[in-house]
C-alpha cells in the first residue's frame, strides 16, 4: 500500500467516523464538533484528489464559518441534549415497526450503492469529453467565469430568493 | 430582429427584472401606502410571454446551457400563464390576509424564474440550480402567512423533505457525471448512445437517484408524503401555484432528461416508472376519496394526475410526448382555477376549505359554484372539458405502446376519482346551507380571471386540435 492509499484510508476513515459521531451523539455541541472533524477528513480527500482550492474552501467556509454559526444556534437554543425522546415516540413513524423498516431500507440502499460503485469498471477514466483538470484557483476562476458564467449568475438569484425568504420568515414576530 | 447570445434567456430576464423592481418598489414604499405591486409583476410576466412568442421556432441557445426550443417555450408559456393567473387572483387575497405584498410577489416571480430555467436548461448543473431557486421561493411562500401554525409546519416539512430530495438528485447528477464525464445533457446523450451502458450499475444507480429526486418534486408515490400537508398548510393560491408550476417545471425537466439523454436506457427505466405510475394513480385516487378537506382532496387528486403524466413518459411514443404537454396545459389551468376558488372563498379568520363549507354554495355564490363544477368535471375527466381530452390522449398513448394494463389502471382510477369530485358538486348544489355567515364578495378582477380560465378549459375540451398540434410540433423538434 503506497502512502497515497494510506492517506486515503486515513482521511476516509476520519470523514466516516466523524459523520457517524454526528448522528450517534446525544449532545448537539459534540455533534457539531464531530461534524468539523468529518469536514477535515473530507478536505484531506480533496487534497489527495489534487484540488487544493476545494480543500481550503472546505476548511474556511464549512469547518470555519458555517460551523461557527451552527455552534451559535445550538448555544442560543441552550440545547445540551436532545429532549425529543419523550414526545416524538407518539408519532406513528417513530414506532419500532417503521423505524426498523427505515433501518432495513437504509442498509439496503447502502449495500446497493457499494455494489454499484465496486462493480463499475473504468471509473474516473472520463468516458466522455476529456476536460483539463481544474486545479488551481486560477483554473477555477477561469471555468467559473467562462463555461459556467450563466450558472454563476443564476446562483445570485438563488441567494437573493433565499435572503428575501429568510427576512420574510424572521420578520413575522414583530408584526 | 438580429440574434444575440442573450436571446434564449430574454423571457427569464423579463421575469427576473420584474422581481427586482417589485423588491425595490417595496423597499421605497411608506407604511400604509398602497402600490400596484401586482401590476408590476404582471408587466414582467406579460413581457416574458411576448418574448416567448417571438422566440417561437427560432431555437435560440445561450451560454451553452440554456435553450429556447419550442418544447421549453411551450412549457414556459404554461408556467407564465399560471403565474399571471396567480397574480391576478392574489391581488385581493394578499390584502385581505395581510401578507407582505412585496415579498410575496417577488418570491412568486423568483420561483417562476427557477421554473422557466429548469425547463430551458440543457446542463444538469443548471437544472439543479434552477430547481433550488424555485424550491426555496416556494418553501417560503408556503409559510408566508403570519402566525399561522399550520402554514409554518407545512413549510418546515416541505423544506426538510425537499432538501433531502435535492440531495438525492444531486447524488444522481454526480453519478451521471462520474459515468459520462459531463453534465451537459447532449454530452450525456452522446456517451450513453455510443456505449452500451445497459448493465452498468453506476448509471442505473444514477437513474434511480434521479427518479427519486424528480419524483419528489412532481409528487408521485412513494415520494408524495409531503404534498398533502404542504398543500393544505399553504395559502390556497400558493397551493394552486405550486401544484401546477412546480409540477409542470419538474415534469418538463424530467421528460427532457429521460426522453432525450437517457432515451437509450428506456428498457431499464420504463418498468420502474411503470410501477411508480401505477401506484401513484391508485393511491392518489383511493386515499383522495377518504379526505374531507377540499385542499387535501385536491392534493391527492394532483398526486393521481402526476401518475397520469408519468404514463405519458413511460409510453414514450410520439402521441405520449404530445400528450404530456397537452396534459400539463389542461391540468395547470384546471388546478389553478380550482385552488383560486378555494382561496377566494376563504377569509382571514377561517380558510373555509372543509367539504362541509361548500354546502349550498349554489345559493350564496352561484357563479363560483358553476365555475367550480366545470373545474371539478375537468379534473375528473368528463367531456367536454380539457381533462377529458388530456386523459384520452395519455391513455391512447399508453395503448399505442402496448401498456394495456397501465391504461386500464388509469381508466379505473379516474372512474373512482369521479366519486370524490362529484361529491363536492352534490354538496354545492343539493344541500341546504346551515346558519353560517355569508362569505365575502369576490373581487371583479379575480372573477374575470376565473371566467377566462374556465373558458380556456372548455376551449381545450371542445376544440383541442390546435393546441394538440402545437404540442406535437413543439416536442417533435426536440426529441
Amino acid at each position: 500500500m503506497g502512502s497515497d492509499q494510506l492517506l486515503f484510508v486515513g482521511f476516509g476513515a476520519l470523514a466516516l467516523l466523524g459523520a457517524l459521531a454526528v448522528v450517534a451523539q446525544p449532545n448537539p455541541v459534540y455533534s457539531v464538533i464531530a461534524l468539523i472533524v468529518s469536514f477535515f477528513g473530507l478536505s484531506g480527500l480533496y487534497v489527495l484528489l489534487e484540488s487544493p482550492f476545494v480543500a481550503v474552501v472546505q476548511i474556511i467556509i464549512y469547518a470555519g464559518a458555517i460551523m461557527v454559526l451552527f455552534l451559535f444556534v445550538v448555544m442560543l437554543l441552550n440545547a445540551t441534549r436532545e429532549d425529543g425522546s419523550e414526545w416524538d415516540r407518539a408519532h406513528p413513524y417513530y414506532r419500532p415497526g417503521p423505524m426498523r423498516l427505515g433501518a432495513v431500507l437504509a442498509v439496503l440502499f447502502g449495500v446497493q450503492m457499494i455494489w454499484a460503485l465496486t462493480r463499475t469498471v473504468g471509473l474516473g477514466v472520463g468516458v466522455g469529453e476529456t476536460r483539463p483538470a481544474v486545479e488551481s484557483v486560477r483554473d477555477v476562476g477561469r471555468v467559473l467565469f467562462t463555461d459556467y458564467m450563466f450558472a454563476f449568475e443564476v446562483t445570485s438569484i438563488l441567494i437573493l430568493a433565499a435572503m428575501v425568504g429568510a427576512v420574510v420568515l424572521a420578520r413575522r414576530r414583530e408584526e | 430582429m438580429g440574434t444575440s447570445a442573450f436571446d434564449a434567456v430574454i423571457p427569464v430576464i423579463c421575469v427576473t427584472l420584474a422581481g427586482l423592481v417589485v423588491l425595490l418598489a417595496e423597499s421605497f414604499r411608506k407604511k400604509q401606502e398602497r402600490m400596484p405591486l401586482g401590476g408590476l409583476a404582471l408587466i414582467g410576466l406579460i413581457g416574458a410571454v411576448i418574448a416567448c412568442v417571438l422566440l417561437w421556432d427560432r431555437n435560440a441557445t445561450s451560454f451553452g446551457m440554456v435553450t429556447a426550443d419550442n418544447y421549453a417555450l411551450f412549457v414556459n408559456l404554461i408556467i407564465l400563464t399560471v403565474g399571471i393567473l396567480t397574480v391576478v387572483f392574489s391581488q385581493h387575497t394578499v390584502e385581505r390576509d395581510g401578507l407582505p405584498a412585496g415579498e410575496y410577489y417577488a418570491l412568486l416571480l423568483f420561483a417562476i424564474v427557477g421554473m422557466m430555467l429548469m425547463v430551458q436548461a440543457t446542463d444538469l448543473l443548471l437544472v439543479f440550480l434552477a430547481l433550488e431557486t424555485m424550491s426555496i421561493a416556494v418553501y417560503v411562500l408556503t409559510g408566508i402567512r403570519f402566525n399561522d401554525a399550520r402554514g409554518t409546519e407545512a413549510a418546515f416539512k416541505y423544506f426538510l423533505l425537499g432538501a433531502f430530495a435535492s440531495a438525492f438528485l444531486l447524488y444522481g447528477i454526480a453519478f451521471l457525471f462520474g459515468v459520462t464525464g459531463t453534465t451537459s445533457l447532449d454530452g450525456i446523450g452522446t456517451v450513453v448512445a455510443a456505449q452500451s451502458m445497459s448493465g452498468n450499475p453506476m448509471i442505473l444507480a444514477a437513474i434511480a437517484l434521479l427518479i427519486v429526486g424528480f419524483g419528489f418534486k412532481v409528487g408521485v408515490v412513494p415520494f408524495h408524503q409531503w404534498s398533502p400537508d404542504a398543500y393544505e398548510g399553504a395559502p390556497a393560491l400558493v397551493t394552486g401555484f405550486m401544484s401546477t408550476g412546480v409540477k409542470a417545471a419538474a415534469m418538463a425537466a424530467f421528460a427532457r432528461i429521460f426522453l432525450s439523454s437517457l432515451e437509450p436506457m428506456i428498457t431499464d427505466w420504463a418498468p420502474v416508472l411503470w410501477g411508480v405510475a401505477a401506484i401513484t394513480m391508485i393511491l392518489g385516487t383511493v386515499v383522495g376519496v377518504a379526505q374531507t378537506n377540499l385542499k387535501r382532496m385536491l392534493a391527492y387528486s394532483s398526486i393521481a394526475h402526476a401518475g397520469y403524466l408519468l404514463v405519458g413518459i413511460v409510453a414514450g411514443n410520439e402521441v405520449g410526448k404530445a400528450a404530456i404537454l397537452f396534459y400539463l396545459a389542461a391540468y395547470a389551468l384546471t388546478n389553478v382555477a380550482g385552488f383560486a376558488i378555494i382561496g377566494l372563498l376563504g377569509t382571514k379568520a377561517a380558510p373555509n376549505d372543509d367539504l362541509r363549507d361548500y354546502a349550498g354554495l349554489w345559493h350564496t355564490h352561484p357563479a363560483l359554484a358553476g365555475l367550480m363544477t366545470i373545474v371539478l368535471l375537468s379534473l375528473g375527466g368528463f367531456p367536454p372539458t380539457a381533462g377529458f381530452i388530456a386523459k384520452w390522449y395519455i391513455f391512447s398513448a399508453a395503448v399505442g405502446s402496448g401498456y394495456y394494463w397501465l391504461a386500464i389502471i388509469g381508466f379505473l382510477s379516474s372512474v373512482v376519482s369521479v366519486f370524490f369530485y362529484l361529491r363536492i358538486v352534490v354538496m354545492m348544489f343539493m344541500t341546504e346551507r346551515d346558519a353560517r355567515p355569508v362569505p365575502l364578495p369576490v373581487a371583479a378582477s379575480a372573477m374575470a380571471g376565473l371566467a377566462v380560465t374556465v373558458a380556456a378549459i372548455l376551449y381545450l375540451g371542445i376544440l383541442p386540435s390546435r393546441v394538440i398540434d402545437l404540442a406535437a410540433a413543439s416536442i417533435s423538434t426536440v426529441f
